[in-house]
């Protein structure tokens, strides 16, 4: 039995799925001991009862109007206090934005070990044992702390969510925060409403073939109808057909949707580690010796700009008749 | 100003994975600088061009990784420090301790890194180090702005962009989108040569703490291959039909 302690994360006043996956993670590791959950900022007394749902026994709210916007020092400070208060036998973060920034701050502030971006933990032979990609998903390793406490962020949409209700303490935890040294100035929302790439069920997919800004919008169409998010290969983002934020690749994103839909994407080694772990690849694309094809569940050859509004129009069809 | 650029040479994102007895084989493989840390480099030579001062490239890794740091020399940095990895088994927490070591004495105003490396991907070593040197962090940026002791630096959170102002010294982590790197001219590389590597081992470093790593990798392996897919045919109105239903009730994705 191990105390595992996990910080929550809502996304404009939502509980992100990770979230839910994380605790998921947390029931396997614990075996049974108690799970802690950390909610912070002042809208967390609104999720935090619905944690119980996950297997969390306790509900640490820390309320801080100074946490309602992330920064490092802020969040550090925070967790580190209810470590401190809580003396967790492993922790998991999700592996976000705010995971990414503030892990690997707080394991060196604890002297930890840390195994970032892990797509699943088990337990084999009493320990903890993380799986996570390397070089983008091109091969996985397993890892595991030797010194310490078991300490992971937890990549979003891999582990299914576990659902184990139990009872919910709730502990109102306000902490101390001081000598705060960035200050965040403007946050520009370029995905209000949108589906983050990360989280993404489904993701629509473009890359040279689209061969225009005008060119993305049968994809952002088809995403709208599905509820997915569009993202792009290194082509399309280098071409400045898009942002480099939707890149996906090797260098880029890493992503693992239910469902990929690459259009207009020939498949470089480099855009293939970066979504080939996906449950399942759609390729359109007018060459039939694209790579892309080889890693593909299903396959159109055709020319994206017929196929991807025939597709929405399907699916719209489909959709409605669920 | 003295801005400090940490560098790690990687596969080239070309290279495919080859495993011998469990571990990731070297020979044959062409290294590159982490294209991350590409845009560090970038930034750090204009930040140098625009403010002066003087630009040092360090990395720890193997003996390989010194063509790293000429290639950065070539680009435009100015000095450069290898610490030899080959004598520890190490992991993130040993190799912030390592390069904290490194830098404490050496003065700074910014620290620049890549905010991943497209080998092992963890991006621990950015918040590590700025922690381990008490500086503050500011990972995944996109633009940066420096005027006196302020920095003012866009960063992306998922897509979203943040403006963040913070007083040096600071570590920050490139993404994407920061810069173009410049590819290194003849005459940069020809100055290359001549420019000091200082080369260290790890008994050269004062620690205050044990380096010891706290994690191991205990396997390595490849993602199952999936079978061959099916390439649809006929009609296209067929084809796009068939697929919505081949989605719905055979992957049952939609």
């Amino acid at each position: 039995m191990r105390k595992v302690l996990v910080l929550t994360e809502t996304k404009e006043k939502k509980l992100r799925g990770v979230s839910q996956e994380v605790l998921t993670a947390a029931q396997r590791i614990a075996e049974g001991g108690e799970i802690i959950a950390v909610a912070i900022g002042s809208d967390a007394t609104h999720y935090a009862h619905l944690l119980g749902i996950y297997g969390a026994n306790k509900v640490y709210i820390v309320g801080n109007n100074e946490l309602d916007v992330y920064t490092t020092d802020a969040y550090t400070q925070a967790l580190q206090q209810v470590i401190d208060e809580v003396q967790p036998e492993a922790i998991l973060l999700p592996h976000t934005a705010i995971g990414k920034d503030l892990a690997p701050r707080l394991a060196a502030r604890l002297r930890l070990g840390l195994v970032s971006d892990v797509i699943d933990v088990q337990i084999e032979d009493g320990e903890v044992i993380f799986t996570r990609p390397i070089y983008s998903g091109k091969a996985f390793e397993k890892k595991k702390v030797v010194s310490g406490i078991p300490f992971a962020t937890v990549r979003p949409n891999n582990i299914p969510v576990k659902e184990n209700k139990v009872p919910v303490e709730i502990v109102r935890y306000p902490v101390e925060i001081k000598d705060l040294r960035t200050i965040v100035q403007d946050v520009v929302r370029k995905t209000a409403g949108g589906v983050d790439l990360s989280e993404a069920k489904i993701i629509i997919s473009g890359g040279r073939g689209v061969k225009s800004v005008d060119g993305f919008k049968p994809l952002l169409e088809l995403a709208k109808v599905l509820g997915g998010a569009v993202g792009a290969s290194r082509g399309a983002c280098d071409a400045e057909y898009c942002d480099y934020s939707l890149q996906i690749g090797q260098t880029g994103k890493v992503v693992t949707p239910d469902l990929y839909i690459a259009c207009g994407i020939s498949g470089a080694i480099q855009h293939l580690a970066g979504m080939s772990n996906s449950k399942v690849v759609v390729a359109i694309n007018k060459d039939p010796e694209a790579p892309i094809f080889q890693i593909a569940d299903y396959g159109i050859v055709g020319d994206l700009f017929e196929v991807v509004p025939l597709l929405a129009e399907e699916f719209k069809k489909v959709l409605v008749n669920s | 100003m003295n801005i400090i650029v940490l560098i790690k040479q990687t596969f080239d994102t070309e290279e495919k994975i080859v495993l011998q007895n469990g571990i990731i084989n070297e020979d044959g493989v062409n290294f590159i600088i982490n294209p991350y840390d590409e845009y560090a480099i970038e930034e750090a030579i204009k930040l140098r061009e625009e403010h002066g001062g003087e630009v040092t490239v360090i990395t720890f890794g193997p003996e390989r990784s010194e063509n790293a740091l000429r290639t950065a020399l070539a680009m435009g940095a100015d000095k450069a420090v290898i610490v030899d990895s080959e004598d520890l088994d190490f992991d993130e927490y040993s190799t912030a301790k390592i390069l904290a070591a490194v830098i404490k004495d050496r003065e700074f105003d910014i620290i620049l890194a890549g905010n991943v490396g497209v080998d092992y991907g963890s991006g621990q070593v950015g918040p590590r180090l700025a922690e381990e040197l008490g500086i503050p962090q500011v990972i995944t940026i996109t633009n940066l702005v420096i005027e006196g002791n302020n920095a003012v630096i866009e960063r992306d959170v998922e897509g979203d962009k943040e403006k963040i102002q913070v007083t040096l010294p600071v570590l920050v982590t490139a993404q994407q989108g920061l810069n173009e790197p410049r590819y290194p001219s003849l005459p940069g590389i020809m100055k290359a040569k001549k420019k000091p590597i200082e080369c260290l081992e790890l008994d050269d470093l004062d620690f205050e703490d044990d380096v010891e790593r706290k994690t191991v990798v205990t396997q390595t392996f490849f993602p199952q291959k999936k079978a061959a897919g099916r390439i649809l045919n006929g009609d296209l109105k067929d084809q796009v039909s068939e697929l919505a239903s081949l989605l719905r009730n055979e992957a049952k994705v939609i």
